[in-house]
């Protein structure tokens, strides 16, 4: 084993982080660098420069420590490390890298915090460094919240440049020509008389040098891949179906499962009679598991048929059983004991409502649960043998998931190995480990043989942590012309509260998400108020594509959309006037342009809607055109503009707003997660749509690059997405549409 | 004893004539690059040809596949040499999880073997029971386009 590298022990200090909260965490605790996960684990050969950094006689391995879950982050993350190390596109390789605090993310918590993106103050950036230190005391090795390009931005290029520098020293020790002037090129340092050393020859001698105490990033106009079109590492692998995601793993001597729990979530299962299970072809055993049971057999259609014949008793729901019953009781929150957050109270707005002159609008919206529903079913493969285990599954929340392993084995931290895969999808499931706990029990039936543990649809979909349900009561007054007073009221379950708990973590204070996407939107509406009310927990619940702002995105801008028209303002126009934020108004204007705005009357039983949310730091705003046609809604276009600061891929980026505007406006039209006996109703696709091929409509894309803040994108164009489907049917056909999914009230070509 | 082919290759086996041609395809030949999403012909992710025919293999049963030619994402092409329709999901980055693709590329490659020039309908057709919950639709249409282009050029 090489061990030269024990000085990296010293890994760099990634200093992206400010210490504002130092004084509380300890300076020292938050300055000290975590170690380099990569060292204890290097084969002979391999050296490490970085956390980040592997490199063996093959080449070099960049550390994408972020789960690729079809958003690509190895990609976007290698080509930071890549853009300073100067590495050859088509010798990049890349790794998930063992579970480790050292891979925390900074940027995680920023959205948890109560302070708009648009508040520059003191307190926000103090509290948003402070946030960053939290993450890093954590260990919060977490993929979500649109952070992976905004945490990795500063990191991994200054890991790809310290290693660089690394590389050129111990250059310059080999050939004795000094620093200043070597130069680097696709994986070799060069020397001044055009000999190229490769890095893998040099990688040893660099392991064992001090990291550098600083760096100097290229500048974007020396950038070659950054901010240009790249093709995606995985972009091959899976047009020629040969990219293996954690449904696909396959190992000697590997047993199939899959796993039955209760689906009344979180209740008990009272008995069950598996022997008819038992005597199927190919089972070998029917294990109990924690709210359930597992059939281990010798394929997976086997133990998926064999589970079917198991006769389970199961438990009440810990939860109201029916829908209705669930809307009553979300219904009842708006009171003060269940009051979260009062973060927007500009003016006084009862005072302007109890004075309006010209009465005040009343408006009660709501949105229903919605389930993740990635492709691929929720699976894990684990093999427990010899005091060892390893979990090859997809996850966004590794560190809990070797707690959870640690949890249910007994092991220590060191014997559990998780291998990190790519996901078929995601969307916020895989920051649940519900799924790889079940294959951990079922493994640990297997007398140290592997087990692929593979969940049915119907299991995946009754399965799952929904997206909350939400209720809002919205009230406002309109005068000259203008809106005058906006107060709306919101009440859902809170996640965090539901995620915190599933942990043990304790989730202090307001939950922001249950007013995200309403209460710091960039609006100067004189009297304007945002209430969040904290609904007693139901069904068990989870962080899903764009969070609280997925369903308050809808109710904020439409009931602005009803105050706009109550006013007889033009739909666009309004906005751009109560809009505060100039880049805000930079993608309004953008939507304005891009569609050729005429008002949202289209004629001929066609209608425009637009609609804006600021979301995860986002501004986004979306024109959406529909039509009435004899088989129903169709939504020809949809014009999208949002400010993220600066593009790194813009292949990438563009594929990824218009798969976040589908999503949004897929499950706006048809998707709802509704309860029976305390189960969902929808199991499968048939019930459970979303936007098909033939209803996707031309998407036109711009970005806006005029902040100075780098932001993600997998989640901001989801929010106005819905709002603007739902003005523009309004603008088509006269009918405001106060729920979702839409397809409750008009049906869609 | 059921014979059938798969991609070119014999193939036999005793197992029960009920198992879905699906996992027939991904625990017992390995052929993981078709893949399970819903079993119930809702997603289209198990795509694949046979005798020709874009078909739901979660649908079909072994045993009524005697003497059936059935082709696989694998038979297209392979990273080294994508195929025609591959090759145009590579200049198109369609994929983003990527998981439904083997499915919409074998959508799409029957299509175009039927009609080698489809218009946007045709393609939206022949696609729509191929469900992409990462929204690549747009990329697709794009992309079998393309791949009817690339298809012309070869046979010229």
């Amino acid at each position: 084993m090489s061990r030269a590298g024990k000085i990296t022990r010293r890994a760099l200090l990634f200093g992206t982080v400010a210490v504002a909260g130092g004084v509380a965490l300890g300076y020292y605790v938050v300055q000290h660098p975590h170690d380099n996960p990569l060292e204890p684990r290097l084969e002979p050969g391999e050296a490490t420069l970085n956390p980040y950094v592997l490199i063996d006689a093959e080449g070099v391995t960049i550390i994408t420590p972020r789960t690729d879950m079809g958003q690509g982050a190895h990609s976007i993350l290698a080509a930071m490390v890549a853009e300073e190390l100067d590495l050859a596109w088509s010798d990049i390789r890349v790794s998930d890298g063992p579970p480790s605090a050292a891979y925390y993310n900074a940027k995680v918590a920023a959205e948890a915090l109560p302070f708009a993106a648009t508040d520059d103050g003191f307190l926000a950036r103090n509290a948003r460094a402070f946030g960053g230190s939290m993450a890093k005391v954590l260990g919060l090795q977490v993929t979500g919240g649109s952070t992976t390009v905004p945490d990795g931005f500063d990191r991994m290029r200054m890991a790809g440049a310290a290693a660089r520098q690394m590389l050129i020293e111990a250059a310059a020790e080999v050939t004795g020509v000094a620093r200043a002037d070597l130069d680097t090129r696709d994986g070799h340092v060069v020397t001044p008389d055009g000999k190229a050393i490769a890095y893998v020859d040099l990688a040893q001698q660099a392991a064992g040098i001090a990291p550098p105490d600083e760096v100097t990033l290229k500048s974007p106009d020396q950038w070659r891949y950054l901010g240009q079109p790249m093709e995606r590492l995985d972009i091959v692998a899976k047009s020629t179906g040969t990219q293996v995601y954690g449904i696909d793993i396959d190992l000697p001597d590997m047993l199939h499962a899959t796993v039955r729990t209760n689906p009344r979530r979180g209740g008990v299962v009272r008995g069950y009679e598996a022997s008819r299970a038992e005597k199927m072809p190919g089972v070998k055993t029917v294990v109990s598991v924690t709210g359930g049971a597992g059939v281990i057999a010798d394929t997976t259609w086997r133990a998926m048929r064999a589970a079917q014949e198991i006769d389970f008793d199961w438990g009440e729901a810990p939860y109201p059983a029916d829908s209705a019953q669930m809307w009553t009781q979300l219904e009842a929150s708006f009171t003060e004991s269940l009051q979260d957050s009062r973060f927007r109270d500009d003016g006084d707005v009862e005072a302007a409502l109890a004075q309006a002159a010209d009465g005040v609008l009343e408006a009660q919206y709501r949105v229903p649960y919605l389930a993740h529903a990635p492709l691929e079913p929720m699976n894990a493969t684990a093999r427990l043998k010899d005091g060892r285990l390893d979990i090859w599954a997809s996850t966004q929340i590794p560190m809990y998931v070797m707690a959870t392993a640690k949890r249910l084995t007994g092991l220590e931290a060191e014997n559990i190995h998780l291998h990190n895969q790519y996901a078929g999808g995601s969307f916020g499931r895989r920051l649940e480990d519900d799924f790889i706990a079940g294959a951990i029990e079922v493994a640990m039936a297997a007398e140290g043989r592997p087990v692929k543990m593979t969940w049915t649809r119907e299991e995946d979909m009754s399965h799952d942590f929904p997206r909350p349900m939400a209720v809002s009561r919205a009230r406002g007054a309109v005068a000259n012309g203008q809106v005058a007073a906006l107060d709306l009221s919101l009440a859902s379950p809170s996640v965090s509260q539901s995620q915190g708990g599933r942990v043990n973590q304790p989730m202090p204070g307001p939950d922001v998400m249950i007013v995200a996407g309403a209460w710091d939107q960039p609006f100067a509406i004189p009297d304007y108020r945002v209430t969040g009310y904290r609904a007693q927990p139901m069904v068990p619940v989870s962080s899903w594509r764009s969070v609280g702002a997925s369903g308050n995105g809808f109710m904020h801008d439409c009931f602005l959309d009803e105050l706009i028209h109550a006013a007889g303002a033009d739909p666009l126009q309004e906005r751009l006037r109560l809009c505060d934020d100039p880049l805000s108004r930079g993608v309004l204007e953008a939507v304005g342009e891009m569609s050729g705005w005429s008002g949202p009357d289209m004629g001929d039983g066609r209608g425009r809607g637009v609609a804006f949310t600021l979301s995860f730091g986002v501004a986004a705003a979306e024109v959406v055109e529909v039509s009435q046609t004899d088989s129903g809604l169709r939504i020809d276009k949809v014009f999208v503009a949002v400010e993220v600061g600066r593009v790194l891929d813009p292949v990438n980026f563009d594929n990824q707003v218009k798969g976040a505007v589908i999503w949004g406006l897929g499950h706006a039209m048809n998707c709802e997660l509704t309860y029976r006996d305390g189960m969902t109703e929808q199991r499968n696709f048939d019930s459970y749509q979303g936007m098909r091929l033939y209803q996707a409509p031309h998407i036109e894309v711009r970005a806006l690059e005029n902040g100075d803040t780098l932001r993600g994108i997998g989640e901001p164009p989801v929010p106005p997405a819905a709002p603007a489907l739902a003005n523009a049917i309004f603008a088509a056909t006269g009918k405001r549409i106060r729920e979702l999914p839409l397809n409750r009230q008009v049906s869609f070509a | 004893m059921i014979r059938f082919t798969v991609n070119g290759a014999q193939v036999e086996t005793d197992l029960e004539p009920d198992t879905p041609l699906l996992w027939f395809l991904r625990d017992t030949l390995k052929l993981t690059g078709t893949k399970y999403g819903c079993g119930i012909a809702q997603c289209g992710a198990c795509t694949v040809h046979l005798d020709g025919f874009a078909t739901r293999s979660c649908q079909m049963q072994i045993g009524d596949l005697e003497g059936a030619e059935v082709i696989t994402i694998e038979h297209q092409g392979t990273p080294e040499a994508p195929g025609p329709v591959q090759q145009a999901w590579i200049e198109h980055q369609v994929a983003q999880c990527g998981y439904c693709q083997s499915g919409q590329i074998m959508a799409a490659a029957a299509l175009l073997a039927e009609v080698p020039a489809p218009d946007d309908t045709q393609i939206d057709d022949a696609l729509s029971g191929n469900l992409c919950r990462c929204g690549t639709y747009p990329r697709i249409r794009a992309a079998v386009q393309r791949a009817a282009e690339l298809m012309r050029e070869e046979g010229q």
